[in-house]
């Protein structure tokens, strides 16, 4: 077998596994990032919106600073967030963008005089400031106070993640695509790389480092309906949880995005709301305000989701034959705006629906979106667990977002994430000598051939993995969804059961050879209904309703009980998850209270206890 | 019901000794709203799942899903069936090497190029985390995100009469990252120095004129004006360079 060695490894090649790298290779270190698909292709790419960062240059944005990007940040996590996570970031945010301006990012820029905005469906004027002109620009985004979002046009994730895969080809960084990573290699306590198979030819080899990053995204492909890429399964967070020693934290924590388009579950941006877009139900009238007096549209994404399936419950909705959904109104913003700063919404509107937006509406209904959870790892990026493991970006719980994301915020914690971790991986690579153990290295090469041996010979089972994975997203769509109750939770843990038996008896219909799919689905199918299963069980478990997590049976948000985070391990041969708990936060910098919007009861803590743990930021 | 389309997909797996290029036909009942991604998707779920081809964000957004469609490079996943006759050919992008059916390897290729053509900004300026960012011109930015905007899905070389005469022709992709450089104040290239790259047969001077780069560039990238602006910037230089001999 092929055996390759680098002081990094980075599994995952988009905007934080990238950002990731370039930090080792501009300290001189020796950098492999291995991607499923071309890195420029990576899920990076398909976030359009923008990247919130307090630069405070625009008319909107004046008077923003650090401390209010914070604020927003716990606010939206619903208090769940780590604060000197979510304080780390808020403050490196700014500079991040400066430093991707330089590196080639064209970002929007402040052009100055006056101009209209939409919010809510009305008309407003600003003024830009000549002195400001040609500084990094922002728009508006749901959860926020200032107009912070930094975007190029609305493919900001595309043109910030053409800079960063450039910067990786000016450093000599080996970005290999089409290997994708099937297990780590580790004894248990540290991590010495990962076992790959190559999606050119379907053969496995090793890669060996003293340090591993698993950058691979979100793991919205769990859900049947999701704006994400077929990429985005998982398989990072499925090797990670493999080792029995890793932790997926807040596995429950998931995001529904309020405008998935009906039917085929594409995302258009919140930049379209951002820039005045309102939602409308079956008689074509506005709704969010009833719901959300204060910020109507723009409130955050779980608040817009839950409200806007309450209004479908309550007959509201439009009738498909796809299901229910709403409409989504851009058609005042104009030609010239929808054809400039909407190009994106525009095409996909077109292309995928038929649909002209500057005269049409646009059918929307929640999507899932993000995933809060993640491999948890330490304020350096650390996972926990095994040494020499890190992770960054949506496939990590870092955790800033707590039990909810802002828009704009996932998009900047790639980078900005990316940058401080990268820094704390060459302190490490410093710092640290690996031994490699063949025996680890030639036990795990030897198990994972034989994996793959069996599902080509059906030694184990007939089972169709296309069928298992559709029943296992399906089981999440009926029960892990916007909203949560025990009984369908319940259910959704016996079906997933029953799932995790048939998924370890799969066989293959195919051949297997070669750059086979229905290998590598074979290969993550029984991690997949394992993660599942965790969200599902930690949802179960949390008897209240926090950020995007909605229990209709315990609607308030109980901070006596539930103000920390869940811990989801899988030891060896297990059957269920083991979930643990541990404090959301070292400390408050805020303490908890209300979000401003979304309603719903709060289960006090007491005062006592949070006032121990509050801090006042020293300056 | 729905039309029976049937599909005639090009099959060869390098990897499979028993596999000899072929096509294959697939018969399937047509539904709404039907894509090339979900038909392909169906195909292998559910007739053969040893069928390989690419997807990633299913959205026109990523350049993964490039094949020739009918006889038209194009992304498979903004395709509709309804917008096609009842018989579908599907064939891999040609110059690029294939991987397995209708999966080709661009990204190799794509690689390759941004080492032909230095893809990164060239600047002594080192970057100060204490200073305001340099000031630009908001027009500028948006010129410059309009060239930015490439997937590199393959589709304008897969097209390229000359690309597909010479494998050594840099194609409209490359020459289209070039121009992206050209116009960003941020790089300190010259036009001698651009000229080194693609003041040559492999660059802009290879190029017929055939145009069908910007025919069946998904994202309509405005390819003819870049070809045009970089072969007067390029000549420009050149007599320059003649002269100053």
């Amino acid at each position: 077998m092929q055996t390759y060695y680098s002081d990094l490894l980075v599994i995952g090649a988009g905007l934080a596994g990238e950002r990731v790298a370039v930090e080792s290779a501009l300290a001189g270190f020796n950098v492999i990032c291995l991607s499923i698909v071309p890195a420029r292709r990576s899920h990076s790419s398909a976030a359009q919106g923008g990247m919130q960062a307090a630069l405070g240059n625009c008319a909107m944005g004046e008077g923003d600073n650090v401390d209010v990007h914070f604020m927003d940040t716990v606010k939206g996590s619903d208090w769940g967030c780590d604060q000197e996570v979510a304080r780390l970031f808020a403050d490196a945010a700014p500079i991040e963008m400066r430093r991707l301006a330089h590196w080639g990012v064209p970002w929007n820029r402040v052009v100055p005089g006056t101009s209209t905005y939409f919010k809510g469906g009305e008309k407003f004027e600003k003024f830009e400031k000549p002195e400001k002109e040609g500084l990094i620009t922002a728009r508006s985004f749901g959860g926020t106070a200032k107009w912070r979002t930094c975007y190029t046009s609305d493919g900001t994730g595309h043109a910030v993640m053409c800079t960063m895969d450039n910067k990786c080809a000016e450093l000599g960084i080996n970005v290999l695509d089409r290997k994708e990573a099937i297990s780590l290699i580790h004894d248990g306590e540290q991590c010495m790389g990962a076992i790959v198979r190559c999606l050119r030819t379907g053969k496995l080899e090793t890669y060996l480092a003293k340090a591993t990053a698993i950058c691979t995204g979100g793991f919205g492909r769990l859900y049947k309906a999701t704006t994400n890429a077929v990429i985005c399964d998982g398989g990072g967070h499925v090797i990670a949880q493999d080792t029995g020693v890793v932790p997926i934290g807040n596995p429950e924590a998931i995001q529904f995005h309020p405008t998935g388009i009906v039917p085929t579950d594409i995302l258009v941006t919140e930049g379209c709301r951002g820039d005045g877009g309102t939602l409308l139900d079956v008689n074509e009238e506005r709704f969010m305000h009833i719901y959300e007096p204060e910020k109507a549209e723009l409130a955050s994404r779980d608040v817009v989701s839950r409200r806007m399936t309450e209004h479908m419950r309550a007959g509201k909705g439009v009738a498909s034959a796809y299901g229910e959904h709403l409409w989504l109104d851009i058609r005042h913003l104009g030609d010239k705006h929808i054809s400039t700063k909407l190009r994106e919404v525009d095409e996909i509107c077109q292309n995928f629906l038929g649909v002209d937006a500057r005269t049409q509406l646009i059918p929307v209904r929640p999507t899932q979106h993000y995933t809060m959870a993640g491999v948890r790892t330490d304020k350096n990026g650390a996972a926990y667990g095994l040494k020499g493991l890190f992770s960054a970006g949506e496939a990590a719980c870092w955790d800033m977002h707590g039990f909810n994301r802002l828009g704009g915020n996932s998009l900047a914690e790639t980078v900005v994430a990316g940058g401080i971790i990268g820094v704390k991986i060459v302190e490490f690579l410093k710092g640290n000598e690996t031994s490699f153990k063949t025996g680890d290295i030639n036990s795990e090469a030897k198990r994972q051939q034989e994996r793959i041996d069996n599902l080509i010979s059906g030694r184990l089972g007939k089972e169709n993995v296309y069928k298992v994975r559709a029943e296992m997203q399906e089981a999440l769509m009926q029960g892990c969804f916007v909203f949560r109750n025990e009984q369908d939770l319940s259910t959704c843990v016996e079906v997933l059961q029953g799932l995790l038996e048939r998924s370890a008896r799969i066989g293959l219909v195919s051949k297997g050879l070669g750059a086979n799919h229905e290998v590598a689905a074979a290969l993550k199918i029984q991690g997949q209904v394992r993660l599942a299963m965790c969200i599902a069980q930690a949802a179960l478990v949390r008897r209240e309703s926090r950020g995007s997590h909605n229990r209709e049976d315990f609607p308030a948000r109980d901070d006596q009980n539930w103000l920390n985070r869940t811990l989801a391990y899988w030891p060896e041969g297990q059957t269920m998850p083991e979930l643990k708990y541990e404090e959301a936060t070292p400390h408050f910098e805020i303490p908890p209270g209300e979000r401003g919007y979304g309603g719903g009861k709060i289960i006090h803590a007491d005062p006592q206890e949070i006032e121990a743990k509050t801090i006042t930021k020293s300056k | 019901m729905g039309r029976l389309l049937q599909f005639e997909i090009f099959r060869y797996n390098p990897e499979d000794k028993d596999s000899a290029p072929h096509m294959q036909t697939f018969v399937m009942e047509e539904t709404t709203n039907m894509t090339l991604f979900i038909a392909l998707n169906r195909l292998r779920e559910e007739q053969d799942p040893g069928l390989i081809f690419d997807f990633c964000c299913r959205a026109g957004i990523c350049g993964a899903c490039a094949m020739v469609i009918n006889g038209r490079p194009g992304l498979a996943c903004q395709t509709k069936t309804k917008d096609l006759p009842e018989i579908i050919t599907l064939l891999p992008l040609p110059v690029f090497k294939l991987i397995g059916d209708l999966s080709v390897d661009t990204g190799i290729w794509f690689r390759e190029m941004y080492q032909k053509t230095e893809s990164w900004i060239h600047t002594t300026k080192e970057f100060d985390s204490a200073k305001e960012e340099e000031r630009m011109d908001n027009a500028v930015a948006e010129e410059i995100y309009e060239l930015e905007r490439c997937v590199e899905c393959g589709c304008c070389i897969a097209a390229c009469g000359t690309a597909r005469l010479r494998e050594d022709f840099m194609g409209a992709a490359a020459l289209n990252r070039i121009a992206r450089f050209v116009i960003d104040p941020r790089d300190q290239r010259t036009d001698n120095q651009y000229f080194d790259i693609i003041g040559n047969d492999y660059g802009i001077f290879g190029c017929m004129g055939l145009l069908a780069c910007e025919d069946v560039c998904p994202k309509k990238l405005p390819l003819q004006n870049q070809l045009g602006f970089l072969r007067r910037k390029m000549g420009i230089t050149a007599i320059k360079q003649f002269i100053r001999k």
